[in-house]
C-alpha cells in the first residue's frame, strides 16, 4: 500500500456563499488576493515537502477558474516541486487532455518533469469535471473518444526515439513529432487514469494503466474496480489483476484523539460543502449520458450533490468517502472498505481543505503516516492480487 | 423524414430544438406545399455518424437529399440552427434553392470579438434561456412532467447535439459571411420581436450580406416564431414564396 498527499491548494478566503451563485467558472477573481494567494502557495508546497519528509508521496491536480483548487497550470507545480522535493514520486492526477489542444505539448511537459526530478513523475490523465468544460472551452461532446487519442499518442510520444513521426487522427494533427527531452523512465513514466464510472474504467483495464477513483464510497467503487478487471481480463493480460493497479481517494484525517480528529474531518467536510454549483455550469449538454440526465429531468439527484445537502462527518465515514479519527478507527475504517471494494494498493489522501490550517493540517499528516501508515503496510503488501476469489479452476485467490 | 401536404415543395430545416409533426405551424404550410421535413443528424430519432460534428456536415447531407429527391429549384426555410444549415447550402449550391426563408437565423459573425453575437444559452440557468428564447415563457415552457421518457430522451439528445455542432466557434462559421454574396436568390429574413437571442441588428447584418435579401419582424414572438405566431408566421413566409418573381 503505497499513501500519497493531495492537497487542491484551495483559497478558502471568500464572501458568505449566498452572495455568489457559483464557487466554480464564473466568482469573479477580485476575490482572489494575490499577496495571499503566494502565502497560501507557500504553506501548500512546505505541507507536501511535510508529507515527502514523513515517507508519504505527493499528489496534486489541476481545475481551472475556480477558488477550490488554485492550481491552474498543475505541470508548473508539479516542476516546482520536482525541485523542492527529493525523493517523493510525483502524481499529477492530472492532465485534462480532452480539455487540451495540444496533446505532445502535454507529453513535453511531463517528459521534462520526469527529468528534472531524475525520474520520479507518476503521469496522470483525467477526462475533468463537467464544470472545466466553459473555462476550456471544450466541447462537451465526444470528450472521451478526444481523451482516447490524446492519451494513446500521448504514449507514443514518450516511446518513439527515431525522428519524427506524424500524427493525423480523428481530433489531433501532428506532422513531425520528436520530443526532447524524451522522459527517464523506460519505457515511460506510469500512468494514471482517473473515472468513476465502470465503462470509463474498462479501457483503462485494456491498457494495464494505474486505474484511480475518487470519493466513490463502497459500491461505486468496487464497481469501478470491477469494470477496470473486466477490461484488463478481456484485453488478455491474464487472470490476475496487481493490487498496484488500484487506487482510491478518500478526505481523511487522522488525530491523536477523538476530538482533534472529529474538529479536523469536519474542516475537511469543506470540499463538500463549499462545492456551490448551478446545474447548467454542473452538467453541461453531453457530459452525462442521455439516460441519466433524463432520470435527473425525472428528479433523480447526482448522488455527491445529494450527499452535500445534508454532509456530515459520521455520513460521510458511512458512504465511505471519509476515513478519520484516530489511528485504530481509520485503520478500520479503510479495512472495512478495502475489504468491500476488493482492494486497492494507493490511497489518495484528501488531507488538507477550506480552513484546515497549517497546524491541524500537518497534525493529521503525521499521525497518518506514523500510526496508520506502517500498519496499513504490513496488512497489505504490493504483492496481493486485487479483487474477489474467481469461480473458474484457473483462477489465483485474493491473499 | 417527415412530409406532408401537395404542392410546390418547400424544404423546412428545424432549429435546435428539433421538430415535432403536430405542431400548429404544420398544417398552414401542408394547406398549400409538400412540406418536407428531415429530423438533422443526432436529433429526434435519426442517427448521429461518429465522423459528423459541423453544420456544415449537414448542409452537404442536405444538398444530396436535393438530389435524390431530384426537385430542381426549391424553396427552403430554416430556424435558428435550420437557417445556418441552409446558409451554407445556399452558398454552395445557390441554383438548388429557388427561396430562402431563414427564420431567427444563426450561423454569422457580424459584431465585435469582445461580445457574443448569439448569448450562450448553455451559460445561464435554463429559466434565463428560457426568456431569451420565448415572448411568453410561462406559456412556451415545455412541462417535464407531462413529457414521457421518450420524448425527454429526444429533448435531451437535441441538446446534446445543438452543443456537438455549435460549441466552437460559438453558434458561427467565421468564414460564411465571406460566401454569402453567393446566395443570390430572394431571401427573407424573419425574427420575433422579442427574440432575445437573435437581435434585430444581428438580422439586419446578416441579411445585408446576401444581394437580395430583406427582413421582417413579427410582434410577440421569440426566437421560435413558427410556434408562438404560427398563423402569422405561414402567412407572411407564403406570401414571400407567392410574391417574389
Amino acid at each position: 500500500m503505497r499513501a500519497w498527499h493531495f492537497s487542491e491548494t484551495a483559497y478558502p478566503y471568500l464572501p458568505p456563499a449566498d452572495s455568489y451563485p457559483s464557487i466554480r467558472v464564473s466568482l469573479p477573481n477580485r476575490i482572489y488576493d494575490p499577496e495571499k494567494g503566494a502565502a497560501l502557495y507557500d504553506r501548500y508546497i512546505d505541507e507536501w515537502l511535510i508529507a515527502e519528509d514523513e515517507g508519504v508521496e505527493i499528489m496534486l491536480n489541476e481545475h481551472h477558474q475556480t477558488a477550490t483548487c488554485v492550481d491552474p497550470a498543475a505541470p508548473l507545480m508539479l516542476a516546482a516541486l520536482a525541485r523542492l522535493s527529493k525523493k517523493a514520486r510525483l502524481l499529477i492526477l492530472g492532465n485534462p487532455i480532452a480539455n487540451r489542444r495540444q496533446p505532445v505539448r502535454v507529453a513535453e511537459e511531463m517528459a521534462m518533469i520526469d527529468v528534472l526530478s531524475h525520474g520520479r513523475l507518476e503521469a496522470g490523465f483525467v477526462r475533468g469535471v463537467p464544470y472545466e468544460i466553459l473555462p476550456a472551452n471544450s466541447n462537451p461532446v465526444r470528450m472521451n473518444e478526444r481523451h482516447w487519442e490524446a492519451l494513446d499518442l500521448i504514449v507514443k510520444t514518450w516511446t518513439t526515439h527515431d525522428g519524427p513521426f506524424s500524427h493525423e487522427g480523428r481530433f489531433f494533427h501532428n506532422r513531425a513529432i520528436n520530443i526532447w527531452p524524451r522522459p527517464i523512465q523506460q519505457p515511460h513514466p506510469p500512468v494514471w487514469v482517473s473515472t468513476t464510472s465502470p465503462s470509463g474504467a474498462a479501457p483503462v483495464g485494456a491498457r494495464g494503466f494505474i486505474q484511480a477513483t475518487f470519493l466513490t464510497g463502497f459500491d461505486a467503487t468496487r464497481k469501478v474496480f470491477d469494470g477496470y478487471r473486466k477490461g484488463w481480463r478481456e484485453a488478455g493480460r491474464g487472470q490476475d489483476v496487481p493490487i498496484d493497479r488500484l487506487a482510491y481517494a478518500a478526505l481523511i484525517y487522522v488525530g491523536e484523539s477523538d476530538l482533534r480528529a472529529k474538529a479536523g474531518a469536519e474542516k475537511l467536510l469543506w470540499y463538500i460543502t463549499s462545492n456551490k454549483v448551478p446545474p447548467h455550469i454542473a452538467n453541461p449538454p453531453g457530459y452525462i449520458p442521455v439516460s441519466a440526465n433524463v432520470q435527473m429531468l425525472r428528479g433523480a439527484e447526482h448522488p455527491m450533490s445529494a450527499f452535500g445537502k445534508r454532509a456530515s462527518v459520521e455520513s460521510a465515514i458511512e458512504a465511505g468517502i471519509m476515513f478519520a479519527g484516530t489511528p485504530d478507527q481509520v485503520l478500520k475504517q479503510i479495512q472495512k472498505h478495502y475489504d468491500h471494494v476488493g482492494g486497492y494498493g494507493h490511497i489518495l489522501i484528501m488531507g488538507q481543505a477550506g480552513f484546515l490550517e497549517h497546524d491541524d493540517t500537518v497534525h493529521g499528516i503525521r499521525m497518518f503516516a506514523r500510526e496508520v501508515y506502517p500498519r496499513l503496510k504490513a496488512l497489505y503488501p504490493d504483492t496481493v492480487i486485487s479483487g474477489f476469489p474467481q469461480p473458474t479452476a484457473g483462477a489465483t485467490a485474493r491473499c | 423524414m417527415f412530409e406532408v401536404g401537395d404542392g410546390a415543395p418547400l424544404l423546412w430545416l428545424h432549429g435546435g430544438q428539433g421538430f415535432n409533426p403536430k405542431q400548429e405551424f404544420v398544417p398552414l404550410f401542408a394547406a398549400q406545399r409538400r412540406l418536407i421535413v428531415p429530423s438533422h443528424p443526432g436529433f429526434g430519432r435519426s442517427g448521429l455518424p461518429d465522423w459528423l460534428d459541423s453544420i456544415d456536415d449537414i448542409a452537404h447531407i442536405y444538398l444530396e437529399l436535393l438530389d435524390h429527391l431530384d426537385l430542381g429549384a426549391i424553396d427552403v426555410a430554416g430556424c435558428s440552427i435550420g437557417g445556418w444549415i441552409a446558409a451554407e447550402m445556399a452558398v454552395k449550391s445557390p441554383e438548388r434553392i429557388r427561396r430562402l426563408v431563414m427564420i431567427g437565423p444563426v450561423g454569422v459573425k457580424v459584431g465585435g470579438a469582445d461580445k457574443l453575437d448569439i448569448p450562450d444559452i448553455f451559460a445561464m440557468p435554463q429559466d434565463e434561456a428560457n426568456k431569451l428564447l420565448f415572448h411568453d415563457p410561462a406559456r412556451m415552457t415545455p412541462d417535464l412532467n407531462k413529457m414521457s421518457d421518450e420524448e425527454l430522451t429526444v429533448m435531451v439528445r437535441n441538446r446534446e447535439t445543438l452543443a456537438l455542432l455549435t460549441w466552437e466557434p460559438w453558434m458561427h462559421n467565421p468564414k460564411l459571411k465571406r460566401w454569402l454574396h453567393r446566395a443570390g436568390m430572394p431571401a427573407l429574413f424573419v425574427r420575433g420581436a422579442s427574440d432575445g437571442l437573435v437581435s434585430a441588428d444581428y438580422l439586419a447584418a446578416y441579411a445585408g450580406l446576401l444581394p437580395k435579401a430583406h427582413t421582417l419582424a413579427l410582434a410577440a414572438a421569440g426566437h421560435a416564431p413558427h410556434l408562438e405566431q404560427p398563423q402569422a408566421l405561414a402567412a407572411a413566409v407564403l406570401e414571400f414564396l407567392e410574391r417574389a418573381p
